[in-house]
């Protein structure tokens, strides 16, 4: 990849996956990518045709939006491949429809809940991941103890860190003396829900971790011939 | 029946299909692009030596699917769970007339569910008592994101589908097999929700709602909802070949199952013709959690027994015979 190509690619690292919570550079969803002069020309894909539209309607209007603010680009085009609903969305971001009006009747207001709803889901996996290493960790620790453990308390590692990005997507504070075991607005359980909510949470992150996997399998298999992560590709 | 280590074990497969996807069948591209979807599933989560040629994986034709299921597969009962896909293909995608002619052939063998559809209105209200009766149905298999012309999916909880759920109640059509797919009206909302689940498990109690694999991508929602409604199973349809993928994954799914719900509300099921039964019994028979997963207790005998067959044996009333039961003394004590 050259300056700018990679410079458009880093770019669409902050584009994520709601539902995997994972960027799509990552995934292997940008399938290609081409920079001329000021114009830059984006084709994502998903590991099948029926990926959920709104999901992908999502991803590629927001990599629309990422590479639309970068200082350079005059010109943005992203194309979605091989979906199900390719020629709807793509002829509402080429035209800037927003979502309702590239869907139409099928769109209501707007995908704020969606997003919010998975901003959730992936706080709460965050939170299982670190809580968890901390059980690992200390065999002494009770899951009944867990409603005490507090941010200055986990480690300062990579899940650490990446609950404290999840609580800053949510609007939340990250001070030490914060409650990690909190709900999506902040609020602790009661100490006796503890065990409850760590369970929960399992599910969720289990939910989560196993679809990442199924889709990169997938995505894998509908594409064996082209390269996964486009980063290893030269132009 | 498959045998293993002194163990007899008594085998429902709860849910398979008999399709045709040909291309001379594909209505339009969303037909060929769903069963690329199939294939890309099957590809991707099964062992080599199960692969299949995408032209066969395209039609099996009944002859194939009883020697799958019965012969090569240790399937004592299987259960068909109709997908009618008729915006996609020109006769449907399953083949109801063939399947219900072999239902009709082997009557200890096979079951036939059939589909319905809300969106049909009083003219579907009446074909379901017709089918009812034709088919003497016991269960139903409803599809929430098939798409009718302008429309791409349905809720189990819309006005109609109440409608539809009364008369399977009257009917005696006890149990509700549903495949949560993705896209549903209006698309703000997660397509793969399953709150909808929870309402009409609340209102029809007599109903049983059978969630194919087992609610995923959805599965803490699933397990959540399970948890609080004693009328809703999973069925491990897509979810069991993660044994091979993934075993550890698996381990996770079945745990979370076994947590939230209890053994007598998981099914099993080979979601013939994505996978072959043969390979996910005698592997799932093999299967443990792995000891380092402390926080999900071993699986029983008792309890594989149960997925594999007895639980759906009790939902459809499938006689089994004695040898293959669980003793009474076991069933009291794993309660």
């Amino acid at each position: 990849m050259r300056g700018p190509e990679q410079d458009a690619f880093a770019a669409l690292g902050a584009v994520v996956d709601p539902e995997l919570d994972e960027p799509i550079t990552d995934l292997g969803f940008v399938r290609s990518l081409v920079v001329d002069e000021g114009s830059v020309t984006v084709h994502l894909r998903l590991p099948t045709a029926f990926c959920a539209p709104n999901f992908a309607y999502l991803m590629a209007s927001d990599a629309k939006d990422v590479l639309t603010d970068l200082p350079w680009t005059r010109a943005v085009t992203v194309e979605l491949d091989d979906h199900h609903d390719s020629e709807m969305i793509n002829r509402g971001l080429a035209a800037d429809a927003g979502y309702r009006g590239t869907f139409g009747d099928e769109a209501d207001s707007d995908l704020d809940d969606l997003r919010r709803t998975f901003r959730r889901k992936a706080h709460t996996a965050a939170v299982e991941r670190v809580l968890t290493g901390m059980l690992r960790a200390d065999p002494e620790l009770a899951e009944t103890e867990l409603h005490r453990i507090a941010i200055a308390d986990l480690p300062d590692d990579n899940t650490t860190r990446a609950l404290l990005r999840r609580r800053e997507a949510l609007g939340l504070d990250t001070d030490g003396q914060l409650p990690v075991l909190v709900d999506e607005r902040g609020s602790p359980y009661p100490p006796d829900q503890a065990p409850l909510r760590l369970r929960l949470a399992r599910s969720t992150r289990i939910s989560i971790d196993g679809n990442a996997h199924f889709c990169r399998g997938l995505l894998r298999t509908r594409y064996p011939d082209e390269p996964l992560d486009l980063k290893e590709t030269t132009a | 029946m498959y045998r293993k280590d002194g163990e007899s074990y008594f085998i429902i497969d709860a849910h398979v299909a008999l399709w045709d996807a040909r291309p001379e069948n594909q209505r339009n591209i969303h037909g060929k692009q769903f069963i690329d979807c199939f294939y890309d599933y099957h590809r991707n989560l099964s062992p080599d030596s199960e692969l299949w040629p995408y032209e066969e994986f395209l039609y099996q034709g009944g002859e194939r699917l009883m020697r799958d299921l019965f012969d090569d597969g240790y399937v004592d009962h299987a259960i068909f769970q109709p997908a009618l896909l008729g915006d996609f293909y020109e006769n449907g995608f399953g083949q109801t007339e063939q399947a219900f002619a072999l239902t009709r052939q082997h009557p200890d063998k096979l079951t036939y569910n059939h589909c319905w559809d809300p969106r049909f209105g009083e003219v579907g209200l009446k074909q379901l008592r017709e089918d009812a009766k034709r088919f003497d149905l016991k269960g139903t298999k409803l599809y929430t994101a098939e798409w009718r012309g302008e429309s791409r999916g349905w809720k189990l909880d819309d006005p109609w589908s109440y409608r539809y759920l009364e008369v399977c109640q009257e009917l005696g059509i006890r149990n509700i097999h549903i495949h949560k797919g993705p896209t549903i009206r209006p698309l703000d909302k997660d397509a793969f929700d399953v709150a909808d689940v929870d309402k009409v498990a609340t209102d029809f109690p007599d109903l049983n709602f059978v969630i194919e694999h087992c609610g995923l991508p959805r599965l803490e929602d699933f397990c959540w909802i399970a948890t609080q409604e004693p009328n809703v199973h999973a069925g491990l349809a897509v979810a069991i070949p993660f044994m091979h993928t993934r075993p550890r994954y698996f381990a996770e799914i079945i745990g979370e199952l076994l947590y939230w719900l209890d053994e007598d509300r998981v099914q099993f099921s080979s979601d013939y013709a994505l996978w072959t039964p043969r390979w996910l019994i005698e592997r799932f028979v093999d299967f443990q959690i792995p000891e380092d997963m402390t926080e999900y207790a071993p699986l029983t005998t008792a309890q594989k027994k149960k997925i594999l067959g007895l639980n759906a044996a009790a939902m459809y009333d499938i006689p089994v015979p004695a040898e293959l039961r669980l003793p009474e003394s076991r069933t009291a004590e794993v309660a």
